[in-house]
């Protein structure tokens, strides 16, 4: 299997070479930044045309299809229209805050996207508990949408602001303790230590059954906290027209647009890589011939085939659930998934303690 | 290394200012937010990361988002005019800046600041659970559940109060 740390090395190596030790790094900061940056924009853009797409079929229609084969350069067209708005200047309100809330948003969402490891040696951060800190950062994402819920001095909006925040915060704790469920089972936080020790199985089914409930509970939270069909009631069209971004225009409304698509991503990419492996090929113990063909297939390939499974599975329930009332959504989290939730954990902790697992 | 540091103070020097300079109280929870940031940020320099994700996830994940959530429910508008400041308040005020001030630099001045680079690799986290959860010298299991019962007695005092009757 091919180590991608092998180039990042002859990267670091070459500038190392040629520059000064603070202009090297200077400048690998710099390529990392652009690096990440275009991955952010291209894994949105491609996002936002799955989900056209995907919605369009579970409604019986074609989707985009006008604007390049099979409508592929739609969400590029949509990209310029976007960039080359007007920004509105809005009245009485709070000017400072209303154009910061959205780089609030989107730097917590870059932050998480940059903890993923998108294949061996392709990682960007690995902090020793590399997992709290991606729950750590992007839980700061509230805090723009609180922000641009109260600036928009719009009462649909703080509204929309609200819910998002009661939502987002409730169901931060399922997905932390399902989180937690896996980080006892895999007795660490880094994410690349993780990923290797599901080297002889999957975490899905090695943990068996604490597994497959944590799993369960952090997609249900997962789509929460993305705020998604049938969770979406931040933003419920249809009693809120658009919820904490309605006053927004231009590339302000679009980087809660592209934050959303990302957060889409990077919740499918965590499932993907606690319980999935990440770009860990599917190894089953013994049969050594079907995991070296298996090792064939490039990590980033089955990293990004696992997630896109994870995104297909969470457009699915937004296209077939009903909304949720606001009251329905904080029972489902209180009285039932965080039960669960801490029930499970002790369950993982018993098959730890006593080896119950394979 | 340093540019880093200094960037990273220069950020907190001001938005502490601002925090208390502003007169829009979202606004001073927003400076109050990258404050903390920037905290976290000096822990990260540190190479002590768990609790630079602490710092994030407790005080701006956290404490400023109950801020904001009480400021939502609590403020008007109106709250945002000026407010006029009695002599006797003034005087109390900058008394305990100077004192609070005086303390700072004294000590500031006295003590000597040992290691200012990161000394070592990060602190696994392996080593922080075992002194969080260990019995012996330099372990801090009595803290720690003192906290939880703390905490608990906390919970069941904002159920009581919130409760229907």
């Amino acid at each position: 299997m091919f180590d991608f740390s092998v180039v990042t090395k002859w990267v670091d190596d070459l500038l190392n070479g040629i520059l000064s030790p603070t202009w090297a790094t200077f400048i690998e900061f710099v390529l990392i930044g652009v690096c990440i940056l275009t991955a952010y924009a291209v894994i949105a853009l491609a996002l936002i045309y799955i989900e056209r797409k995907v919605c369009a079929f579970f409604q019986c229609r074609l989707g985009p299809n006008r604007v390049g084969p099979f409508g592929l350069l739609q969400s590029v067209a949509d990209m310029f229209k976007m960039l080359i708005k007007e920004i509105i200047d809005i009245k009485h309100n709070d000017k400072f805050l209303f154009n910061l809330a959205p780089y609030v948003v989107i730097a917590a969402s870059v932050l998480a996207f940059g903890c993923i490891p998108f294949g061996k040696g392709l990682h960007i951060l690995d902090f020793n508990i590399g997992i709290f800190f991606l729950i750590a950062v992007s839980s700061i994402g509230v805090v723009g949408i609180l922000l641009a819920g109260w600036s928009s001095n719009n009462k649909y909006s703080l509204i929309g602001a609200m819910r998002s925040g009661a939502q987002m915060i409730s169901y931060e704790l399922s997905i932390g303790l399902s989180i937690l469920t896996i980080v006892i089972f895999a007795g660490s936080m880094q994410l690349s230590t993780i990923v290797e020790s599901q080297a002889n199985g999957w975490f899905l089914f090695r943990g068996h059954i604490p597994a497959l409930i944590a799993f369960l509970v952090y997609l249900v939270a997962g789509t929460a906290e993305t705020n998604r069909g049938p969770f979406d009631l931040p933003e419920a069209d249809s009693e809120l027209t658009a919820g904490y971004h309605t006053e927004y225009s231009g590339m302000h409304f679009g980087f809660f647009y592209l934050a959303e698509y990302l957060n889409l991503f990077i919740v499918a990419a965590v499932a993907s890589t606690l319980f999935l492996g990440g770009w860990m090929p599917l190894h089953i113990p013994g049969w050594d011939g079907f995991n070296q063909i298996m090792d064939y297939i490039p990590s980033p390939l089955w990293f990004l085939g696992k997630t896109a499974v994870m995104i297909f599975i969470m457009m699915w329930f937004k296209w077939t659930f009903p909304r949720l009332r606001i009251d329905q959504l904080l029972r489902l989290e209180w009285k039932y998934l965080l039960p669960i939730n801490l029930i499970n954990l002790v369950l993982m902790v018993i098959i730890v303690v006593f080896k119950i697992h394979f | 290394m340093n540019i880093i540091f200094w960037i990273l103070a220069a950020v907190i020097a001001v938005c502490s200012i601002l925090t208390v300079t502003t007169k829009r109280i979202l606004r001073a929870a927003t400076y109050l937010l990258f404050v903390l940031f920037a905290t976290a940020g000096i822990y990260f320099l540190l190479n002590y990361s768990f609790l630079g994700a602490v710092q994030l996830t407790v005080y701006a994940g956290g404490i400023i988002i109950l801020y904001v959530f009480s400021i939502f429910l609590t403020s008007t508008t109106r709250d945002e005019q000026k407010a006029k400041l009695k002599t006797g308040k003034l005087a109390a005020g900058l008394l305990t800046a100077l004192a609070g001030a005086a303390i700072c630099i004294f000590l500031i001045l006295t003590h000597s600041f040992g290691a200012t680079y990161p000394v070592g690799d990060e602190v696994q986290m392996s080593e922080i659970g075992t002194a969080l959860l260990g019995t012996g010298k330099y372990q801090y299991l009595l803290p720690f559940e003192a906290i939880g019962v703390l905490l608990l007695a906390g919970i069941i005092g904002g159920i009581l109060i919130a409760r229907k009757r």
